[in-house]
């Protein structure tokens, strides 16, 4: 807690129905978010029970800094990941952190599970179990309403959070929504919230926060704002095109995802870009609490459901992400249609990476005869056909038949069923992020801590070289922990890692003196080695190892824009990690 | 000339909630929003509109009308300010407000109401709050 010596900590057993509140001092060399996260989790994970067994614990971190400065708006989501078996661990935005912040909750624990659908409302006097039977079924937006007007005594601002169908049914891969357009999206948080019969969170606060040294504070937020907010400055082009500008950055260079990665490239980048989102699709933006950036890019979705000129309309928030998996990943080439899918896996409460790597490799199952209608899918599914892909994401969010409800456990465990390994796109059994642009990006996300490009930034590394430049195994793999470690630490505030430009360790130590904590560069670093190391020994625990993973050929037969990935290369990488992990300590 | 606060480009909001955090900030040295002057909400969920309840600088406001002990002063250009030593906590401004756009800070038992210094508008960054120039 913000200018307190202690760690606020809501406990919530879902199983009696009942909470606590412990002030935790021990956890503040954890700074906050996914470090006090982590260490919650170790405390109370079961590694002898399975991801979704009742007592597992999930967490929801605030961080250290969180709101009091511009883009520090993230939520860590800490639990034990029913797709990858091992470290869940997720991030999400929108008004999450700021309703804990004003609730007077640095972390949420809960275990257990309830005897019926329940909802959490939160607020600063404690927790109430709503019944939520009748919301189970809802999609995002109706239970977001439902429970909205539930609330109408709430004090303050609120946040909400929930699941879909997918959550409901325990898909390993199912989101979490946060406030409609921001999600906890990666390795399966709506899943555990399904497990415990938790749809969703409502929380809200109002609590006084008094300034302590306002000069200072306002001093450094005032330099802070102006550098967020610059227009042609380090963060214009999130709000300007938003991160979609990546689509013919990506393809240029031949990095972009293609039709199950059978390819790098599309024919007609310029028709999906990030422009043509903006000029054509593009209605409204918004922000997280504190962002003055406004990254969050709403396009209209609007379909005829009727002749006569009868339309329905959506508004869809799309990102780079979203355009590779649920776009050029499944070959989809119009942005209607690929807007069409997005607001499926919205509907339905997927992770849209994972649903689309997901239908990538089901796509290419059924071009080579390896699956059908009858036995599997029940409908033809085509690349490029969006009806038939939006019928499969329904057909996996209500684990339809045995084939979609295996689909629904990731890309891996389906494909050790029915075949196609090669060309199951997942690394360390995460789906893949929209780049193969070198060692970084594939070696990267194996090592990574959640499996994903935001972990260490590979995609990054690799495109600061030339194509085929020799590169040295020991290099790559320091910069990737490097970079890995200092993400700790900033997850931790929790940074928008959208703004690691604008918090260099000068700023972070800055924005630590203007509340009132000093803190030197050997204690980030501290910090960090800490984060790391618990991590580590979390997926240690939970019988992890880098070095069985086997990653899918395909990633060495397609190449990537630094030109085609060697094996024996990627391997050497992973071993030179390994030395340097066995050398950080807490 | 005097300024008042006018919100007419809420079109172009993108809720960041700066304008209710510095409002907040500078007027009453405390993080939260709960104690910002403005409020920016939303209607029908973050699908729906957002829009800013804000003191409309009434020429002849009610809240002022309705205070028993003379708290609310007459400010040029319209309004009031507060004088905190003479409020009596009764919050009748609060209830006589048309707008409804009067808080409640609890940590001092008296009203927030906007005092229209444009601190909010120096943190929008869409331009959707500017001061207005108005007769005295």
């Amino acid at each position: 807690m913000i200018y307190e010596k202690f760690i606020r900590v809501l406990y919530i057993d879902m199983t009696a129905q009942s909470s606590r509140v412990e002030e935790r001092e021990d956890l503040m060399p954890y700074l906050g978010g996914v470090g006090i996260g982590v260490k919650l989790l170790e405390e109370n994970m079961r590694p002898d029970l399975p991801p979704l067994a009742p007592e597992q614990p999930m967490i929801l971190a605030m961080g250290a800094l969180s709101t009091v400065f511009p883009v520090i708006t993230k939520t860590a989501a800490l639990f034990v990941s029913p797709l990858t078996g091992e470290l869940g661990e997720s991030y999400a935005g929108g008004r999450l952190a700021f309703a804990m912040q004003q609730a007077g909750y640095d972390a949420l624990v809960i275990t257990g599970r309830a005897t019926q659908p329940f909802y959490l409302a939160i607020d600063e006097h404690g927790v109430k179990f709503r019944d939520a039977r009748p919301l189970w079924n809802t999609n995002r937006d109706d239970a977001g309403r439902y429970i909205r007007d539930n609330e109408p005594h709430a004090r303050g601002k609120r946040s909400i959070v929930r699941i879909g169908q997918a959550g409901e049914n325990e898909v390993a891969y199912a989101c979490v929504t946060v406030d409609r357009y921001r999600h906890f999206g990666r390795l399966g948080l709506g899943a555990v919230f399904g497990s415990k019969l938790l749809k969703a969170i409502h929380i809200s606060g109002e609590r006084s926060m008094p300034v302590r040294d306002f000069k200072q504070y306002f001093g450094v937020f005032r330099q802070l704002y102006a550098t967020a907010h610059k227009p042609g400055g380090v963060m214009s082009k999130y709000h300007d095109q938003g991160t979609p500008i990546n689509i013919e950055a990506l393809n240029a260079i031949g990095g972009l995802p293609t039709r199950n990665l059978q390819t790098t490239r599309v024919d007609d980048a310029a028709t999906i870009s990030g422009e043509a989102f903006a000029e054509n699709d593009l209605v409204r933006k918004q922000a997280c609490v504190g962002c003055p950036v406004g990254c969050i890019h709403i396009a209209q979705y609007r379909r005829a459901f009727a002749e006569g000129y009868e339309y329905e309309t959506h508004g869809v928030s799309y990102d780079y992400e979203l355009l590779f998996a649920l776009g050029t990943f499944v070959d989809l080439k119009e942005r209607q249609d690929i807007l069409a899918l997005i607001h499926e896996v919205e509907v339905c409460g997927h992770d849209a990476m994972s649903a689309g790597v997901a239908l990538g490799w089901a796509c290419e199952m059924f071009d080579r005869g390896l699956i059908n209608v009858e036995e599997h899918t029940l409908i033809p599914v085509k690349f490029g056909d969006v009806d038939s892909l939006r019928q499969a994401l329904r057909y996996i969010a209500s684990a339809e038949n045995d084939f979609y409800r295996a689909l629904g456990k990731g890309v891996k465990h389906v494909a050790e069923i029915y075949g196609g390994a090669d060309f199951a796109m997942q690394l360390g059994g995460n789906e893949m992020p929209g780049y193969h642009t070198g060692y970084g990006s594939v070696v990267g996300v194996v090592l990574s801590a959640r499996h994903s490009h935001l972990c260490n930034a590979g995609y990054s590394i690799d495109q600061a070289l030339q194509p085929g430049e020799p590169i040295e195994p020991t290099v790559v793999a320091k910069k990737l922990l490097d970079e890995e470690l200092e993400r700790c630490m900033l997850n931790s505030l929790v940074i928008c890692l959208f703004a690691r430009k604008v918090y260099d360790r000068d700023t972070v130590k800055k924005c630590f003196a203007a509340v009132d904590r000093d803190m030197s560069d050997d204690e980030l670093d501290d910090i960090a080695r800490r984060i790391f190391a618990t991590k580590v020994r979390i997926k240690r625990a939970l019988g992890y190892d880098n070095q069985q993973v086997k990653i899918p050929k395909r990633f060495f037969e397609t190449p990537t824009s630094y030109g085609k990935l060697d094996e024996n290369t990627a391997n050497e990488i992973i071993a030179e990690f390994n030395k340097l992990v066995d050398e950080v300590q807490p | 000339m005097a300024k008042v606060l006018r919100t007419e480009g809420m079109g172009r909001c993108i809720g960041c909630f700066s304008c209710m955090l510095m409002c907040a900030g500078v007027n009453r040295k405390n993080h939260s929003t709960s104690r910002s002057a403005i409020a920016v909400q939303t209607r029908g969920g973050m699908s729906g509109k957002f829009v800013a309840v804000v003191c409309q600088a009434c020429r002849e406001p009610k809240c002022a009308q309705a205070c028993p002990a003379d708290a609310l002063l007459l400010r040029k250009g319209g309004g009031v300010t507060v004088d905190e030593d003479k409020c009596i906590s009764c919050r009748q401004c609060a209830d006589a407000c048309t707008a409804q756009v009067i808080r409640w800070d609890d940590d001092v038992n008296a009203p927030i109401i906007c005092r229209h210094c444009g601190a909010c508008t120096r943190f929008c960054p869409h331009n959707c709050l500017a001061m207005e120039d108005v007769e005295d």
